[in-house]
């Protein structure tokens, strides 16, 4: 009788621990998907940025290499865009202004996701609307992707059938690339101007 | 003289009911614009409406004389992706507001005639499914402003952003 119980105690406190084991497995995998998410991410400078060869808004050819020296702030975006392009730009320039003469460190770039449409002309006149450090990047539809894809961008086109027109899905994010070209930290799209100004202080502060 | 009587009151009664209408249905406030960078085609304008009666009312459409076409548009994010959708008719609910701004919905200026230019203003014409037709002129802030010009959120600091994701060097 005594040995039954003593077995029945056994088997439940295995249960017990099994049950513990699970709980916990599940927690440290879930602490680390969260963890991934939001905090740094090991192997993420190898990951984001990269080469890539475009036209700037002088219709002149570009490689990443020639801002080497320079921190780069790159957007991805398109200048039909009326709310999102408009809104981060416009908090880069605050920045820029902000920053005085530390922005002399720092390349903002504004890459087109709608090449067919943003030729260099268009690209002059937009930027130069916030400020005329930012420089507007075009290229071929393949160069536009591979620039992309280096800087982990996704876009696509939308059609917008009852307008005749398409609108361009993309990452609205601004990265932040230091002196010699490696990845840094990314700011979403509605960071404020005054935020975004003093986090770049503190990194070009340094460098 | 009764048939006057009774006409006199009929007519004062819908003009009052006309009235009440009018100060019932939806409110428009603090209309402003986007000055459009260089040659963009589009711009967007945004404002606040203000349902202060007992049932719901849909704005249906929205004109400009400045635009070829004129939309009720979202911004929405999906993982960081920024997605560009009509969302037409727009719902405004009893005693409920809807504030349109950058980020949210936005009226969405396709074709424009020609540049949109801080310090001028903008032409609206709203069309609601109860309240009728609402006419209101936009002032025009800068390229990329968050506020109406001379607001609280004049600037460009509305919101406290979110690190997408850190990597100290």
């Amino acid at each position: 009788m005594r040995k039954r119980r003593s077995r029945l105690q056994t088997s439940r406190r295995l249960l017990w621990i099994a049950a513990g084991a699970i709980i916990v497995v599940a927690l440290v995998a879930g602490l680390e998907r969260w963890i991934s998410g939001i905090g740094p991410q090991p192997g993420a400078a190898q990951a984001i940025g990269g080469p890539f060869s475009l036209i700037d808004q002088e219709g002149r050819r570009v490689t990443d290499r020639e801002f080497r020296g320079k921190w780069m702030l790159v957007y991805f975006g398109y200048t039909r865009c009326p709310d999102a392009c408009p809104t981060t730009l416009n908090e880069v320039a605050g920045a820029l202004e902000k920053l005085g003469p530390l922005a002399d460190r720092l390349q903002p770039l504004f890459i087109t996701v709608d090449p067919a449409r943003d030729t260099a002309a268009e690209l002059t006149s937009y930027t130069k609307a916030f400020d005329t450090r930012i420089l507007g990047l075009t290229g071929s539809p393949a160069e536009i992707a591979q620039a992309a894809t280096a800087y982990r961008i996704t876009f696509a086109r939308h059609e917008m059938p009852q307008v005749s027109d398409y609108a361009m899905d993309h990452t609205s994010v601004l990265t932040l690339l230091d002196a010699s070209g490696r990845f840094v930290i990314r700011f979403g799209d509605q960071i404020g101007q005054d935020r975004l100004a003093e986090k770049l202080r503190a990194f070009l502060e340094k460098g | 003289m009764l048939r006057t009587l009774i006409a006199a009151i009929l007519l004062t009664m819908t003009a009052g009911l006309a009235v009440a209408q009018q100060t019932d249905g939806v409110r428009v406030s603090d209309p402003w614009a986007r000055a459009t960078p260089g040659r963009a085609p589009n711009g967007a304008a945004y404002l606040t409406l203000v349902n202060p009666g007992v049932g719901a009312d849909r704005l249906v459409a929205v004109s400009t004389p400045a635009a070829e076409k004129a939309e009720i548009h979202e911004v929405i994010m999906e993982k960081g992706v920024m997605q560009m959708r009509p969302a037409g008719p727009l719902t405004i609910d009893a005693g409920k507001t809807v504030v349109l701004k950058p980020g949210g919905y936005h009226l969405m200026l396709m074709g424009l005639k020609q540049p949109l230019k801080a310090g001028d203003t903008l032409p609206l014409t709203l069309t609601f499914e109860k309240a009728g037709v609402r006419q209101v002129a936009a002032p025009i802030g800068a390229a990329g402003a968050m506020g109406p010009a001379g607001g609280p959120t004049a600037g460009a600091d509305p919101h406290a952003g979110h690190d997408m994701s850190q990597h100290k060097p």
